[in-house]
């Protein structure tokens, strides 16, 4: 009775229905647009399941995405919000680009400094906006999406320096090789995967970190207090800025090491953007359905990871990839009122031990 | 029987039967049964964490019952909702304040149910129906204030008079005068008896024996979850209640040695203060708390109570003056310092300083000290430490129900929350102790308790400064009482030899008499 109560009432079954609800209304318009959603879903499935080598590239798009997931459920945890992770994502790219192009340093080490270095930029660009809003007093929403037009110009505008820009295309030189996080070449050769990298590893490490530190030391518990009730923290004598910086900076560091991971792991360059990139964005989708918990978060990386990489296929299947899109919005909307399942199973309960 | 009236049928508004609550494992309401008729005051007694709130919990809507019934006017009904109860005449004021913070007063009273002109809400018209309600019922708000700049004394006010605006029939009230002073307790015992005087009924939650042989007519007791028995008010003593309700004789002297005061420990000189709204409240206070002894701060609501000892534990900046504790400057300190100095205080409102109720107990209870071994080390929390020593203060301090180290403070009855809080700052002991109503929303048996640890700090040689609306709990415990009028101290007399009627009639602003 009581482990049975205990699954129903789990996050992970409402985000389990809300999974399935998200996939049944993406048939829904699938249907609209007159394509069979057993097609689509078909070759969405079939593009990750069907060889071992897509479930490696399903990791590769997942790492980044774990990044900024753990990143705004770092926020959340905290008591702020990070809307913001989007542009600590691109500086943090753009820092590890530029060094791992200018930079000559032997193969480890160079990675590593580009690695701190896109850490840093994140933290930087996030602590930014915790400065403003702990001086002067400005709502870190406000900031933090005028943060990431900056960055997204800033990158533009770095991408097309000539010491940087490589010839006439529309991107960077390619960073070193001694700057890339790629698994070595046998390993790749033998996964079938040429972006196959450490970027997954680096992922869980710091969903493993985030749990230390929120779960284990006073400095989670700090951060926690004020995120919870500040002035509750206040009276015990937390300092509740200086913990909404470090919250916020922490956060930024973790989206910057998804931009690094980006660069050095998949992509070997940075291109011009047209549109904001979206990867914060999706942080905070991969941070909703993980439910802020560090474990979730990897999971629902993942997940996210599996529908952009199926979804990059659709177009196969004649199928729009922007269906993966709708998709991830109606799960997002559906775990919001998952509350609604909530009581609604706990009514069927109670009606079944009435009977 | 001997309960005649009791028994008429035609006259009763609620009854609920053999209602049951569970929390997980935990019976929380085990068979509890209640009748209420039109125009009475039924009082619920019963111990911290008895079940009193989860059963009127049950009444207003907001949790479903396990099992059981519940009657209004001889239906049986089943509420999904508050809104269901209110629509069926039955509002709560809830134990804990459901109040939107950054809202003012009125927004707060007419939420849900604004008048509306048009498409817009009609805030005029509002305004001045709060102003007409809170005048009726000599309850003084200002409609304006946001809820997050007034006392505790005032939000509570807002409770009722919400309740009040949408018109309920049967208004639970659940300990409703534990953050009033006397003056207002009366107006509000003014303010039932005019309500059952127009039919309606009121049930009446409230830890003070006093209140209940005063004006309720039947009284429900409770013990751990189950019905004891509901008794004809005029028919029992104080002494009975307590002794039904704990189950066990109460003491309710407290027992104080005699004892020399020794070295100032707490000099405030001159201190000035503003409050929320930017008015002096505090204007040149001189106060001063030696070793070894309790001094009582008594005063009506307002005066400045509330702002001095938000400046003498960091909380708010004072304008100017002094505050010295053991000679050390603590003037305009950050809480960190203050309590590094040697302040640790019980806050006035639990819920918003006192605890961090999505915190388990045992990390409450380590607030100061997480820093500190033996509970983390090198920045890493030392599990097994914390987890023993809430253990230890759960069972020093009698927290209810035992085994609750892990469990977050929110779900705690009020009671106990307030022992958690007490355990903490109690066993940090600083030199000086600043205790405002620390006794508030307890039962009679767990104030003796909470009596005894004061008491026990005076005779370990601390410095206690008592900041009570509680008369009686001023002149009881206290070596020196300061009657603090307007913002500055207006006179002192010995605890020993205090007369109720002087002090009330210092605090109202009188002079001392030679
Ligand atoms: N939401 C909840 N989850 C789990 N346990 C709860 C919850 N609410 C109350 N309890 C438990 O139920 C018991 C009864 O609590 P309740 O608040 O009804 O006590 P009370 O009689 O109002 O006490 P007090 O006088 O201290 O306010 C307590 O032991 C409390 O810990
Ligand atoms: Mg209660």
């Amino acid at each position: 009775m009581n482990k049975k109560k205990s699954i129903f009432e789990s996050n992970v079954l409402y985000t389990i229905i809300a999974i399935l609800v998200g996939f049944v209304i993406g048939a829904v318009f699938l249907l609209i647009a007159g394509i069979s959603p057993a097609v689509a879903y078909g070759k969405l499935i079939d593009s990750v399941f069907s060889k071992p080598k897509y479930l490696i590239w399903t990791l590769t798009y997942a790492s980044p995405l774990i990044f900024t997931g753990l990143s705004v459920a770092f926020s959340f945890r905290t008591g702020v919000f990070n809307i913001g992770a989007e542009g600590q994502f691109v500086v943090g790219s753009l820092a590890a680009c530029v060094l791992g192009i200018l930079l000559d340093l032997p193969p480890v080490l160079h990675a590593l400094v580009c690695i701190a270095a896109a850490a840093a930029a994140g933290c930087v660009w996030s602590l930014i906006v915790g400065v403003l809003k702990v001086k002067r007093g400005i709502h870190e929403v406000l900031s933090f999406i005028m943060f990431n037009w900056i960055a997204f110009y800033l990158s533009n505008y770095v991408v097309n320096i000539p010491a940087i820009h490589k010839g006439s295309g529309e991107a960077t030189k390619d960073v070193l090789d001694s700057a890339r996080i790629l698994f070595p070449e046998g390993i790749r050769n033998f996964l079938d995967c040429s972006a196959a990298n450490w970027g997954i590893v680096l992922a869980v490490a710091a969903g493993i970190a985030m749990w230390v530190i929120i779960e284990k030391t006073t400095l989670g518990y700090r951060l926690k207090a004020v995120g919870y009730n500040s002035h509750g923290a206040l009276y015990g004598g937390i300092n509740a800025n200086k913990s909404i910086l470090t919250a916020l900076g922490i956060s930024g560091a973790l989206a910057g090491l998804g931009g690094a991971v980006q660069i050095l792991g998949m992509s070997g360059r940075l291109s011009q953007f047209a549109a904001q990139e979206q990867y914060g964005f999706q942080g905070i989708t991969v941070a909703l359905i993980g439910s802020s918990s560090p474990i979730g978060c990897i999971f629902s990386g993942i997940f996210y990871g599996a529908m952009k990489y199926g979804g990059s296929k659709l177009s196969i299947v004649k199928a729009p990839s922007e269906v993966v899109d709708i998709i991830m919005g109606c799960v997002i909307l559906f775990i919001a009122i998952s509350q609604i399942f909530r009581i609604l199973f706990k009514n069927l309960r109670k009606k079944k031990e009435v009977s | 029987m001997g309960r005649e009236s009791h028994m008429d049928e035609s006259t009763v508004v609620i009854s609920m039967k053999d209602i049951v609550k569970k929390f997980g494992d935990f019976t929380a309401n085990d068979h509890i049964n209640l009748t209420v008729h039109k125009g009475e005051v039924h009082a619920i007694l019963g111990e911290n964490g008895a079940g009193k709130s989860t059963l009127m919990n049950v009444l207003c809507g907001l949790y479903k019952p396990t099992s059981g019934q519940i009657f209004i006017n001889g239906k049986e009904v089943q509420f999904s909702s508050p809104k269901n109860a209110i629509e069926m005449g039955i509002g709560m004021v809830h134990q804990h304040f459901m109040l939107i913070q950054p809202f003012t007063v009125t927004d707060n009273i007419i939420l849900g149910v604004e008048p509306a002109k048009g498409l817009v809400v009609d805030k005029k018209t509002a305004r001045e129906k709060v102003l007409e309600l809170s005048e009726r019922y000599a309850m003084k708000v200002d409609p304006d204030a946001k809820i997050e700049d007034i006392s505790v004394g005032m939000q509570q006010r807002v409770e009722i008079l919400k309740v009040l605006y949408r018109g309920a029939d049967t208004l639970i009230l659940d300990e409703p005068t534990a953050s009033l002073t006397p003056q207002e307790i009366e107006g509000l015992m003014e303010i039932i008896s005019n309500l059952t005087a127009d039919g309606k009924s009121v049930i009446l939650i409230t830890h003070k024996l006093k209140e209940i042989t005063a004006c309720s007519d039947y009284c429900t007791i409770i013990r751990q979850g189950k019905y004891i028995q509901t008794v004809k008010v005029e028919d029992v003593n104080e002494n009975e209640l307590a002794a039904m309700m704990v189950g066990r004789e109460v003491n309710f002297r407290v027992e104080k040695k005699e004892q020399e005061p020794g070295e100032v420990v707490l000099d405030v000189k001159n201190l000035r203060a503003k409050d929320y709204r930017g008015v002096e409240i505090v204007k040149g206070l001189n106060l001063q708390v030696r070793r070894g002894e309790i001094v009582g701060l008594a005063g009506v609501d307002g005066n400045g109570q509330t702002e001095l000892v938000e400046v003498l534990t960091g909380l708010r900046r004072g304008e100017s003056g002094e505050v010295k504790v053991l000679g050390k400057d603590l003037f305009n300190k950050n809480p960190h310092d203050t309590f590094a100095g040697g302040i640790s205080s019980i806050p006035a409102d639990r819920q918003k300083h006192g605890l961090i109720l999505e915190f388990s107990n045992e990390d409450n209870l380590i607030l100061q000290h997480f820093e500190e071994e033996p509970f983390s080390r090198n920045g890493i929390l030392n599990r097994k430490a914390i987890r023993e020593h809430a253990t230890e203060l759960i069972e020093k301090f009698d927290v209810r129900p035992r085994g609750c180290e892990g469990a977050p403070s929110g779900t705690l009855s009020g009671g106990n929350q307030q022992k958690v809080i007490i355990a903490r700052e109690v066993t940090n002991d600083k030199d000086l102790l600043i205790a405002v109503n620390p006794t508030r929303g307890l039962d009679v048996g767990a104030i003796e308790f909470v009596h005894k640890y004061l008491v026990e700090q005076r005779n370990k040689n601390r410095a206690v400064l008592l900041v009570s609306f509680e008369l009686d709990e001023i002149m009881s415990l206290s070596d020196r009482i300061e009657v603090i009028f307007d913002g500055q101290i207006t006179g002192s007399v010995p605890g020993r030899d205090a007369d109720e009627k002087e002090l009330g009639f210092m605090m109202a602003g009188g002079k001392k008499h030679e």
